[in-house]
């Protein structure tokens, strides 16, 4: 992008100045289209570091001159010390398995069971018809506040987390799925069954192709979704898990734990999204649409 | 049944739809017969029930009185029994022009990989060649047109229907259109019942021509047309072309209840 806008930039310059001066008598007449040059990459990266490192110096120094009130916000240098004990005598591996796993099960059986729910619609409009309002009603709810009834029936196990994770994407991919159903082409299923096919044959030729990238346009939603499905069941009831340690440490008043925790669970929300993100890319390749 | 049965019969097939506020008449009864190998078409003003026939013939819709018959057996009600080429070419985004192409084998459960060697040479000899394993979004109209028409044909059925399939295509793609159809029909002996709007179209390509009218939908002359054939173009500027070609626009226009004007495009 900068490497071409340069040329352009400097041949505009040039003719700024080969134009006479006369204009300078009226001021207020001539207008130029603004253009805004841009910086080159590794400026906008140091730009993005300095930012950083200019806050996590002025939180320390804050820290340090009694200004910021290092109880409550702890400061950089502890954050960092309790990060290398939480990963070398801490449950760090412990916990982010535990997540990651409620989290990626949640989102799985979510993101699959919600689908075919959605897609089965298509087999019969009476059943679709009777089914639908509950769906909808469980759209309404919010699946969270149901999360210590779950916790009361699933223990405090992984299962209940995984359920909490599951609860939140079933019904994005059940509705998602059925808006699928609800835009496929009466005449393409007519095209089907002038050539004789059988229900079965036109679910699986027509109706699962057809609905693919909807199905697949809900992944990335999903997975924030199970992530954050994970976390509140662990911040009720949990032995594991990166929400059950920041809730202990918030309860302890170890205000570091809570920052490298956040910490960690960030960067397993970013690697995960990156993840489905690429599956999505991919998938969309396969299907073609 | 008798030697002589008609290929496609459509025996006083009559159709009435209920509405909110009734009925509506769409279909008085309607007889067709057609013999093996013929090309025939229908012509007429919208609403005049052409789609409604074909969707009768072909099984999607059970018609309020009368019956279908190939080759002399009942067929009424069933699908599958003979090609029939939609509007849109519903072509689909997901597979290749090929695996298009062999869609009704494949539904027949004939084997991917036989149905394939049957396909490829098609494509190749009826202008396909090179389309073969692109998707249908980078083809153009007539091409589309080209593949869901031999979708249809290698259904394998004796009867085609085809409804409008070069409405939608620029004047001049529609006449090599037309052209290819004819080297198809020629090479694979169908049965073919054509809809269009444009007479000429219809008169060109088939050996007789029924006009349709409308509120309720029904045949009110049936044309033979008895050119030559092979026809060339220059056909279409003979006298016994233009004699056929004014009765039809008449009897069109005499419709007093025609609700659009009719194509005469040259």
């Amino acid at each position: 992008m900068s490497v071409q806008d340069t040329p352009t930039v400097g041949a505009m310059a040039r003719l700024e100045r080969a134009q006479p001066k006369p204009e300078a008598a009226r001021p207020a007449a001539v207008r130029r289209l603004p253009v805004q040059k841009d910086w080159p990459t590794w400026a906008l990266i140091a730009a993005q570091i300095g930012i950083l490192v200019g806050a996590l110096s002025l939180w320390e120094i804050g820290a340090r001159t009694g200004w910021i009130d290092a109880f409550f916000w702890s400061q950089p240098s502890a954050i960092a010390d309790t990060m290398k004990i939480f990963f070398t005598t801490g449950d760090a591996w412990t916990d982010i398995s535990f997540t990651f796993r409620s989290t990626i099960f949640g989102f799985l059986i979510g993101t699959t069971a919600g689908s075919l729910l959605g897609l089965s619609f298509w087999w019969s409009r009476n059943y679709a018809a009777i089914v639908q309002p509950y769906v909808i009603c469980l759209e309404s709810i919010p699946k969270l506040a149901l999360a210590p009834l779950i916790i009361l029936v699933f223990g405090i196990g992984l299962v209940s987390k995984v359920a909490v994770a599951t609860a939140l994407t079933l019904v994005v991919s059940t509705l998602t799925a059925y808006a699928g159903v609800k835009a496929l082409d009466a005449d393409s299923e007519k095209l089907f069954y002038s050539l004789g096919a059988t229900r079965l044959q036109v679910f699986r030729k027509l109706v699962i192709p057809f609905c693919l990238p909807w199905i697949i346009s809900v992944l990335r939603v999903n997975i924030g979704l199970a992530l954050t499905g994970a976390i509140v069941g662990e911040f009720i009831a949990s032995q594991h898990g990166l929400g059950r340690t920041i809730l202990y440490a918030g309860q302890t008043y170890d205000i570091a734990l809570v920052w490298v925790a956040v910490l960690v669970l960030s960067t397993l929300a970013m690697v995960m999204y990156a993840a489905v993100s690429w599956l999505e890319s991919t998938l969309r390749k396969g299907v073609r649409q | 049944m008798s030697f002589s049965a008609p290929k496609l019969c459509v025996a006083d097939v009559s159709m009435t739809f209920r509405t909110p506020t009734g009925s509506f008449h769409a279909l008085a009864p309607v007889t067709l017969s057609i013999p093996q190998g013929r090309f025939v078409s229908l012509i007429g003003p919208s609403g005049c029930g052409k789609s409604t026939i074909f969707n009768i013939i072909a099984g999607l819709l059970e018609p309020s009185g009368g019956r279908v018959l190939i080759d002399g057996v009942d067929a009424t009600g069933t699908i599958g029994r003979v090609g029939y080429m939609l509007q849109k070419d519903l072509l689909l985004p997901w597979r290749t022009v090929l695996d298009n192409t062999i869609l009704g084998m494949e539904i027949q459960h004939v084997p991917l990989r036989a149905a394939r060697e049957r396909a490829l040479p098609l494509l190749h000899r009826y202008g396909l060649a090179g389309f073969e394993y692109l998707y249908p979004n980078a083809l153009s109209g007539g091409m589309r047109q080209r593949a869901a028409l031999l979708r249809t044909l290698l259904f394998d059925t004796d009867v085609i229907l085809l409804d409008e399939p070069f409405g939608a295509l620029d004047a001049q793609t529609k006449l090599k259109m037309q052209e290819w159809l004819m080297q198809l029909w020629s090479d694979f002996s169908k049965t073919v019942l054509f809809v269009t709007h444009d007479v000429e179209e219809a008169i060109y390509l088939s050996d007789e021509v029924h006009v349709m009218g409308t509120r309720p939908g029904r045949i009110i002359a049936s044309i033979p047309v008895p050119l030559a054939r092979p026809r060339v173009r220059g056909s279409t500027l003979s006298p016994d072309f233009l004699v056929i070609k004014e009765r039809c626009l008449e009897l069109l226009h005499l419709d007093p209840t025609a609700s659009e004007p009719v194509n005469e495009a040259a």
